[in-house]
């Protein structure tokens, strides 16, 4: 009922959609307020986020980091927002860190309340096609793309 | 070779259909013409982009340069979306656990109106 589904679109992006049964606004607060962030947005398999800093508001920071279980393994994502329409859309850039040269990409999300669901659309841009198809690889390479690598561990286990 | 152009490849209904007949055994672009409303030139053009995508490979036998599959590419495409479909999926699911508790407590700050409590936006 809630099906999601991810793919690739054009030859910069990749388009993520899922509904939720949940008015926007709150879809929209789990998205934007660190309190609630820090409960969806971690790693399976034990994958903690210790640090999740949220200045939410635009040219406001974030701050992401997760750690392993076992405390050996992390991994951190520095964002910047771009533009915040509450509750209908939000536009932020994200880097990662631990990449060779410094990757960013612009993530677009946008919320669309219908009969009390809310359908998300999360368009994540890369800056070229050969960076995209440089995650793609590095994700197909290691397991875990280096644009995702917060959730490493999930799949490898799989 | 790069999964961009894997997808760009699968993204035509000829070409997925090139791929299905293939995936039965090898066969000669005057083979794979046969089905199609479509000249041999128009055949040979969809071919190449697969080919160029890695998705299928031509035999040396130098008359009928046979049509094989390659899976490589298909299973590295497949990999690549499933994996990350796996992540999102995951993350959405705890997504809505939050959502249903979050709802709880919105009804629970209003306890005068507990029907309509989809809809409250107020503070």
């Amino acid at each position: 009922m809630n099906d999601m589904t991810l793919k690739p679109q054009g030859d910069h992006e990749i388009v993520v959609v899922r509904a939720f049964n949940a008015p926007r606004d709150m879809v929209f607060d789990a998205f934007s307020k660190p309190e609630l962030v820090k409960r969806w947005m971690l790693g399976s398999d034990g994958w903690s986020i210790p640090v999740c800093t949220i200045d939410f508001r635009v040219g406001g920071k974030g701050r992401y980091e997760w750690k392993s279980p076992d405390g050996q393994h992390g991994m951190a994502l520095s964002s910047e927002f771009v533009e915040i329409e509450r509750p209908a859309r939000i536009v932020h850039k994200e880097v990662f860190d631990g990449t060779p040269q410094p990757v960013e990409s612009v993530v677009t999300s946008t919320f669309v309340e219908a009969a009390g669901r809310t359908t998300m659309t999360m368009v994540i841009r890369y800056p070229t096609a050969q960076v995209r198809d440089f995650m793609l690889k590095s994700g197909m390479e290691h397991g875990m793309g280096l644009s995702f690598q917060r959730l490493a561990g999930i799949v490898e286990k799989a | 070779m790069s999964l961009d152009q894997t997808f760009a490849a699968l993204a035509d209904p000829t070409r997925r259909a090139i791929l299905a007949r293939l995936s039965l055994g090898e066969a000669s672009v005057n083979e794979l013409a046969e089905p199609f409303a479509m000249s041999q030139p128009a055949i040979s053009k969809h071919i190449k982009v697969l080919e160029h995508a890695g998705l299928i490979s031509r035999g040396r036998d130098a008359q009928r340069r046979p049509c094989r599959l390659e899976t490589k590419a298909m299973d590295e495409a497949n990999s690549w979306l499933e994996h990350h479909r796996a992540i999102f999926e995951a993350r959405f699911q705890r997504l809505d656990d939050l959502l249903e508790e979050m709802k709880v407590e919105r009804a629970k700050r209003k306890p005068a109106t507990p029907k309509s409590n989809l809809k409250g936006v107020r503070k």
